[in-house]
């Protein structure tokens, strides 16, 4: 993909692949028991259709809600949780800065805001031309690396102002 | 249920098994404290303010998510809890914004009653503030007002919403400390799948959800709550009116978990369409026209005028040439006054009322088929019926809270529901099974389901041979509709029919719900004698959870019936044309009765055009909008010679009167209202009635006693024994037994306990008896120059003629208009758009009206409300009548439609 570009949002089609995957393209939305069956799955099935459009389009949850039987408010609910799900369009990358104790003490403030210059962006939004999103989280589990940042699925550690601008630099050409 | 004992705070008490410690400690009078406790709702244990001391276990345990076991101990206030509780109170303020004196809900704040029990430290944490990064949903509705600052997360209203209410239209969004009720995707309230119900503001247990139009309006302690019965619908709710006696206002209507019917429950009605009794419109004192205009009289000189009127048209033209119309929005007392007056003072028995319009083709149906025309089952019931069969009634709408409880039903995984309707409405998501078949076609459906059930053996032969006659008829009636032959006819699939005949079958128990879908037709009879066949081929009737349950519309139409506020029948359903009971009622009520059967409403109307009918008294009914082909309704109102109209607004048929009388709102008398579940519940007075609007039956005695005829009760209740002495199912029916949940009648002494279902070892009638009934399609079908369907009814927001409603500023609020519904194919053949101005035109009359473009209605159907009276429904529907019932074909007549 170009960079500069977010995927097209290519309707529902995707999203019906993830619900049949799911065997979850009933005949007719689920009602009782069936329907709990069905919630018990929606933490993945949100996972899946993020990993399909970049983002939660919300067009596509109101079809996913009407397809299941699913409520839509359940599903917000859901999503405005946890911090992996997101509403709007994300940047082609996304970056995760540590800001956990073990980060904190080794200096991340500083490597955050090397990011936020680099990208000339603040934590939470993302770049204009849609590559990188930002954001600061509490703790990536990988205090040993500190301070360490996240790209993707990507662990970048022992983080300094110079190396964080060597990193991205790679990732705005990809 | 199997009882079991525990021990609470060294006392033993006993509790259902399966039920919760808090539930145990509540029952038996120990106030545990709880935030997010609901009887209603699942356990959420999430506010820890229940924390209880249970012996041999360790730490604290929530008692609503606890289980009651046999012997166990507990504790339920040591030094400890109290120490936690205190401190999860100073959490629970940190986060709620303490400004007591100028919220609604001091003096009914669960959080403000516990942190003086606990005497908190309301500064001991520092206060948190959400950021709230969003608009607040609520800001747009006229209902309900969500405050975050007051808000302590307890989830009740996202829970009431989802688990009782079944509309989904909440959620909490965020974590921790950013976390807010709101919509999905924090849209509009009003955009959302919100239904209006204010169940969200009925069970918040601070001030965070609050009802809008009470704001500022009285403080709790100020307010007097006086229970009541629901002056809407049939269900019969039990409401609080919340008054403040100084100013002789209501400011807002609560209900409470525990009472049945209703549960603490309302819908948008009940709990925000009581204002139209403060309308500065309610007539206040009695008018006489002069030169075609109203102008104000006194008491004395309007009944002056209504006495001498009807007694010289009685003299002049014979008693039959009077009627009344009586009212199934008035009291049981009231109508029993009203019918008495116009039995043994005009003489006359042409009396008749809007019963006649919605639910005449279910009493003759089911008094032919059983023996009684009522519904067979309690509410209650259908919380637990495995099959629900609903067809021709829209429940969420017209019965909300019946319909919430088939959702409850049907969402709890332990009942299906089939349901047969000509509009995709709400509960066709709920469907198991949904059939959308034609209007008019009803019969055919059902036929069809019966042949399916005897080809393939699934009746039950036991019940057929032990209860019921004639069923030759029947089997050999339905022979002809195949599935595929009916699938022809009703435009469902002959699969859906089969399945749903099994379904049915082969049910435990399966109970049939149907409504004005099915009565409404010239056919109505005939369509409520194929459910009773249907019922009774497969043995579901007169027992527990099945049965034949016609949902009432008015709030007092059973009542009404009950009353005799009809042509053919005394109190309790004694045939004035039986000699014996015209007897009975001649020495009872000293006066010389009629003996021959009078005029329907719609009979009395074609008699007054004809100049047969000279005078009528109406109480409480609006027929300008209500009865079928307005126009002639106007020219019969017109011809006569006098009309009386006692009501408590000048409405459309009052306008045509010679005196109008103000009468009282149910808010302001005593009396009963019977719902459709034949419980007679009590109406009480919460206020004083505007100027000098006065009680019906006590302007009706008035007008007896000035015409000669000595009628006295002190009070209602006095009425009520009368009723009592009468009417056999009404034998042990009175006030003092009614203080707690009604009764249902068959009650035929004071030691009776009042009857749950009917016919339960033997029909009302003695045998259950099959009718052959035959197919007919509906008297006016669609051809080349009146080429659509036209169906009509009600709305959530709007009842009967919109004459309370529509003055009513929240549900004016939220349904301002009239729509007609049409589906997106004919809409773009006719080129219109969402709330284009359309003309539709009967053979009858026509109308302009806003169109709503929707799937709910199929291709070439159309659906229109008729609670408007700028776009009346009726100045387009047929006068075709039942011959039975003489109910009029407000559900399918042919019309033209142009953008």
């Amino acid at each position: 993909m170009k960079s500069g570009t977010v995927k097209e949002d290519p309707g529902v089609n995707l999203a019906r692949g993830i619900l049949e995957k799911h065997q979850l393209m009933l005949e007719k939305p689920a009602v009782g028991r069936d329907l709990e069956k069905s919630q018990e799955l929606l933490i993945p099935l949100l996972q899946d259709i993020q990993d399909a459009y970049g983002y939660l389009p919300p067009p596509v949850l109101e079809w996913v809600s009407k397809k299941t039987g699913i409520p839509i408010s359940r599903m917000y609910g859901v999503i405005t949780f946890y911090s992996q799900f997101y509403l709007e369009p994300k940047g082609k990358h996304t970056i995760r800065c540590c800001q956990g104790t073990a980060c904190h003490v080794k200096g991340s403030q500083a490597i955050g805001e090397a990011i936020e210059e680099y990208l000339g962006v603040k934590d939470g939004d993302t770049t204009d031309d849609m590559q990188f999103t930002f954001e600061s989280v509490q703790c990536l589990g990988t205090c040993f690396l500190a301070p360490v940042i996240m790209i993707d699925n990507d662990y970048y550690g022992e983080m300094t102002q110079g190396k964080v601008k060597k990193v991205l630099e790679r990732y705005s050409k990809s | 249920m199997k009882n079991i004992e525990l021990t609470i705070d060294g006392k033993i008490v006993s509790v259902e098994q399966g039920k919760s410690v808090l539930d145990a400690a509540l029952e038996n009078g120990v106030d545990i404290p709880h935030i997010c406790y609901d009887p209603r709702l699942t356990p959420t244990g999430s506010c820890r303010l229940c924390l209880v001391e249970i012996e041999g276990q360790r730490g604290l345990q929530t008692s609503c998510s606890r289980i009651a076991e046999e012997g166990m101990v507990v504790s339920t206030e040591t030094k400890e809890i109290a120490k936690s509780r205190k401190s999860t109170l100073e959490l629970m303020i940190s986060e709620h914004r303490m400004v007591c004196a100028t919220c609604d809900a001091d003096g009914d704040c669960l959080l403000q009653d516990y942190a003086y029990r606990y005497h908190v430290n309301e500064d001991r944490f520092p206060k948190i503030k959400p950021k709230v990064k969003v608009p607040n949903f609520t800001n747009y509705h006229k209902a309900i007002q969500y405050d975050p600052t007051k808000c302590v997360r307890c989830m009740r209203c996202v829970k009431i919403c989802e688990e009782v209410q079944g509309a989904n239209a909440i959620t909490l969004r965020e974590r921790a400390g950013q976390v807010l009720v709101t919509t999905a995707f924090n849209t509009d309230l009003r955009d959302s799948s919100c239904e209006s119900c204010g169940q969200c503001v009925g069970v918040c247990p601070v001030g965070a959800m609050t009802n809008k139009p009470a704001v500022k309006l009285g403080k709790v302690k100020d307010l007097e709550k006086v229970l009541t019965t629901c002056v809407y619908c049939g269900v019969g709710c039990q409401l609080e009116l919340n008054v403040d006696r100084k100013n002789n206002r209501l400011v807002k209507v609560t209900s409470t978990p525990g009472i049945i019917p209703n549960d603490g429950n309302t819908c948008v009605k009940g709990r925000f369409g009581m204002d139209f009794i403060g309308s500065p419109e309610r007539l206040t004192h009695p008018l006489i026209k002069e030169n075609g205009e109203f102008r104000k009289a006194s008491w004395d000189e309007a009944l002056s005028l209504v006495v001498s009127k009807l007694s010289s048209l009685k003299a002049e033209f014979g008693p039959d040439a009077l009627a009344s119309f009586s009212s199934a929005k008035t009291t049981n007392e009231d109508n029993y006054v009203m019918q008495r007056f116009t039995r043994a003072v005009l003489g006359t028995n042409n009396i008749d009322h809007c019963a006649r319009l919605c639910h005449a083709s279910t009493v003759t149906g089911l008094a032919k088929s059983f023996g009684s025309g009522a519904m067979t089952n309690s509410i209650a019931e259908i919380r637990k019926a495995p099959v629900i069969f609903v067809i021709g009634s829209n429940t969420t709408e017209n019965h909300p809270v019946i319909g919430i409880t088939i959702r409850q039903a049907v969402r709890s995984g332990d009942t299906q529901l089939i349901l047969a309707d000509p509009r995709k409405i709400s509960l066709s998501g709920d469907a198991g099974i949904y059939m959308q078949h034609k209007p008019g076609t009803d019969v055919a459906l059902v036929n069809a389901m019966m042949n399916v059930i005897i080809s393939e053996g699934l009746e039950d032969k036991e019940f057929i041979e032990t209860r019921t006659e004639d069923y030759d008829l029947v089997r050999k009636a339905v022979e002809r509709f195949t599935p595929e032959m009916a699938a022809g006819i009703c435009g469902v699939s002959a699969k859906s029919i089969r399945e749903s005949a099994r379904i049915y079958a082969k049910a435990s128990a399966a109970s049939i719900i149907y409504s004005m879908g099915i009565t409404q037709h010239a056919t109505g009879t005939d369509n409520v004698l194929s459910l009773a066949n249907l019922a009774m081929l497969t043995g579901n009737v007169g027992k527990e959870n099945a049965g034949v349950n016609p949902l009432r519309g008015q709030n007092n139409v059973q009542g009404a019936c009950d009353m005799g506020a009809l042509p053919d029948v005394y109190p309790g359903y004694q045939k004035v044309d039986l000699p014996e009971a015209q007897a009975k009622f001649q020495k009872a009520w000293n006066a010389e009765l009629s003996i021959k059967p009078g005029l329907t409403v719609v009979e009395i109307m074609h008699a007054a055009e004809a100049k047969e009918i000279r005078g009528i008294y109406i109480v409480g009914e609006n027929p300008m909008l209500s009865d079928p082909d307005l126009n002639h309704v106007r020219q019969a109102l017109t011809a006569l010679d006098f009309l009386v109209v006692q009501d408590i607004f000048l409405t459309e048929t009052a306008e045509l009167a010679d005196v109008v009388l103000p009468a009282t709102s149910f808010a302001e008398k005593d009396g009963t209202f019977t719902n459709t579940e034949r419980r007679v519940q009590r109406v009480r007075k919460a206020l004083d009635p505007p100027g000098e609007a006065r009680e019906d039956w006590r302007v009706i005695c008035d007008v007896a006693n000035r015409m000669g005829y000595e009628m006295d009760f002190e009070d209602a209740s006095a009425i009520q024994d009368e009723i009592a002495s009468l009417a056999p199912i009404y034998g042990g029916i009175t006030y003092d037994r009614l203080t707690g949940v009604g009764l249902q009648w068959p009650c035929h002494d004071k030691n009776h306990p009042g009857t749950k279902f009917l016919h339960s070892k033997k029909f009302s009638r003695g045998k259950g008896k099959f009718y052959q009934v035959d197919y007919i399609p509906p008297q006016e079908l669609p051809d080349e120059e009146y080429p659509f369907i036209l169906t009509t009814g009600r709305m959530l927001e709007h009842w009967h003629t919109g004459t309370m409603t529509r003055r009513s500023k929240v549900l004016d609020y939220l349904e301002p208009e009239g729509f007609i519904e049409l589906n997106p194919e004919d809409a773009v053949k006719l080129g219109v758009s969402e709330g284009g101005v359309l003309k539709v035109k009967s053979r009858r009359g026509e109308i302009d009206v806003p169109a709503r473009i929707t799937e709910k209605v199929f291709p070439g159907c159309v659906f229109l409300t008729f609670h408007f009276k700028e776009n009346p429904a009726n100045a387009l529907t047929i006068a075709a009548l039942d011959p039975i019932a003489k109910i009029p074909e407000f559900k399918a007549c042919a019309v033209s439609i142009h953008a």
